[in-house]
């Protein structure tokens, strides 16, 4: 049995990335959000984004699954040319790859925790429902929920409901999953049993890219950070370079105000 | 300001939310009056039926002091007279519940077409719904009446269509275009973030709205549902004035045969009481659920 870091280094390849991303513009109205973002994300690699609020670290994840259409730029995520996505079909196709955790969770709160994790598997991926109860009980283990199943979000702390919305992604077997602040609304003492399963997931070799506040997190899991402001990426780097040796101005400045 | 936007002004582009542009118009939380569009709230208390049947009472005893020597008393005739009024009020509830169950099936599309992403689609309903919401009960009525044939013939089989039906479809018009506001209105009250983490887990539009927004609507459509219900049932009697023999019809023609104008009031007040339990309940019931919704949110 391969120890966890073993795996990882197995699982990481050196072939095409699996996100690509390549110039990528967006704006809202007048407001331009993006003004021509790159980055790439290998296989099995784990990304984050920090940046002030409105630097468009939250959009630029959304394009990744189409959740929010772009202007103009290529993004490719597997075999999805997603700037090139028309359809519903075609999104579709492109969502079932990329799983997605949000801010405020999101769950559905007419759902239990269990039925939260089985739904989408059930109705997008038309399993067997007695299949994805079995994995869906797995997962709610894996994040330590076991005895939650049946709890509806709202009888649950938001860790918790976190936790349930992560075990919720990983449900689809994603190739990707986009954590989007996942640990802003939370209260201190939740954030950490949210990060403990995050990097969890992320030993497990999936590909992870996160926006987020949480620097001394992103530091020891992040293979690769990035630091956007104003629409556009400053700087990026590997974690140790990136945050000892911040060669741009206003990285230093944001990494200043921050730590 | 929770402006109202016509079907043919374009839907707003300023949101950093794209996925959930047709339904980005009416974004901002509406509060549950607004679900009550526009329709009067039924609000019966328990002394509503206590002074009906005072009126009851009182003008039954005064008939009853009119009546003269070897005429049968008041309350006999009323005995009398009961099973037949009993059968016209249990066909107006008949009337009554047909119309909500089809005004409800068609209105729910109604309500979904208004936040169709095609906007020939929006404006087609939101055309359909403002006028059947706006006209006069009536007027609808007397369209039905008159305009539907009394019969049609579906693949060689003529079916007839008696008044009653045709009223029943005079009734549900209106119906169908308010459970479409009451649809419309909930449906818009499920905040964005629903629609934005369900389109990311794969899920089609149609899934969206019929396994996540709608169950989720249920309870906030659930009291302005049985409000308009009550509203129905009451004005089932419309249907006296084209000719259904529904219960006010028959007490017109039991009166008629009687021929004791004293009788008139005993009479009415009579069949306002069992429309007063009837939809008393109803109004209990909604009011209880009402609040027990505005507590979960």
């Amino acid at each position: 049995m391969p120890s966890i870091a073993e795996r990882r280094a197995m699982s990481k390849s050196t072939d095409r990335p699996i996100v690509s991303i390549h110039d990528v513009h967006k704006s809202f109205g007048a407001i331009e959000v993006l003004k021509g973002v790159s980055l790439d994300v290998g296989k099995g690699e784990v990304v984050c984004i920090i940046g002030p609020s409105g630097s468009g670290k939250s959009t630029l994840l959304r394009c990744i699954n189409a959740l929010v259409p772009i202007d103009r730029g290529e993004i490719r995520v597997a075999d999805h040319d997603v700037h090139k996505l028309k359809t519903d079909r075609e999104l579709i196709a492109l969502r079932r790859d990329v799983a997605m955790v949000f801010q405020q969770y999101n769950l559905f709160p007419h759902k239990t925790a269990i039925e939260n994790v089985m739904m989408a598997p059930i109705h997008v991926l038309k399993e067997d429902k007695a299949e994805v109860e079995a994995r869906a009980r797995r997962l709610l283990a894996k994040v330590r929920l076991e005895q939650k199943a049946d709890a509806y979000p709202g009888e649950l702390s938001g860790g918790q409901q976190q936790r349930v919305a992560i075990a919720r992604g990983l449900a689809m077997r994603p190739q990707v999953m986009l954590f989007d602040e996942v640990t802003a609304a939370l209260d201190p003492e939740t954030v950490k049993e949210v990060l403990v399963t995050i990097r969890e997931v992320a030993e497990e070799g999936m590909t992870c890219i996160l926006v987020t506040h949480e620097m001394g997190f992103a530091r020891e899991l992040a293979d690769h950070m990035y630091f956007t402001d104003q629409g556009i990426i400053v700087e990026h780097g590997p974690p140790a370079e990136f945050f000892a040796n911040p060669r741009e101005t206003r990285t230093r400045e944001f990494l200043s105000q921050i730590l | 300001m929770n402006r109202r936007l016509g079907w043919f002004e374009p839907l707003p582009q300023a949101t950093d939310l794209p996925v959930l542009l047709p339904t980005a118009e009416r974004r901002a939380p509406r509060s549950p009056a607004e679900l009550w569009s526009g329709l009067p709230r039924i609000r019966l208390r328990a002394w509503h039926g206590l002074a009906l049947g005072l009126v009851f009472t009182l003008s039954a005893g005064f008939a009853e002091a009119q009546t003269g020597a070897g005429r049968p008393s008041v309350v006999a005739t009323l005995i009398k007279w009961t099973p037949l009024l009993f059968s016209g009020f249990l066909f107006n509830i008949a009337i009554s519940v047909l119309a909500m169950a089809g005004g409800t099936a068609v209105g729910i599309f109604l309500g979904l077409g208004q936040i169709a992403r095609r906007a020939p689609v929006r404006g087609v309903a939101w055309l359909v719904t403002h006028f059947f919401r706006n006209a006069p009960w009536l007027v609808l009525l007397f369209f039905c009446m008159y305009l539907l044939p009394f019969q049609v013939t579906v693949f060689g089989t003529t079916v007839p269509l008696p008044d009653w039906v045709k009223a029943t479809f005079g009734l549900a018009l209106p119906v169908m275009a308010n459970v479409a506001e009451i649809v419309r209105g909930a449906v818009q009250s499920i905040p964005s973030a629903q629609w934005e983490s369900a389109a990311a887990l794969a899920f089609t539009r149609r899934q969206i709205i019929w396994m996540i927004i709608l169950p989720q609507g249920m309870k906030r459509m659930l009291p302005p549902w049985m409000n308009l219900y009550a509203i129905l049932a009451m004005d089932t009697v419309l249907a006296s004035i084209v000719g259904v023999n529904e219960v006010m019809t028959l007490t017109g023609d039991a009166l008629g045969a009687e021929s004791r104008p004293e009788l008139l009031l005993p009479f009415y007040s009579y069949i306002l009481i069992w429309f007063f339990l009837y939809c008393y309940p109803i109004a209990l019931w909604t009011t209880r659920l009402e609040r027990r919704f505005a507590v979960d949110r």
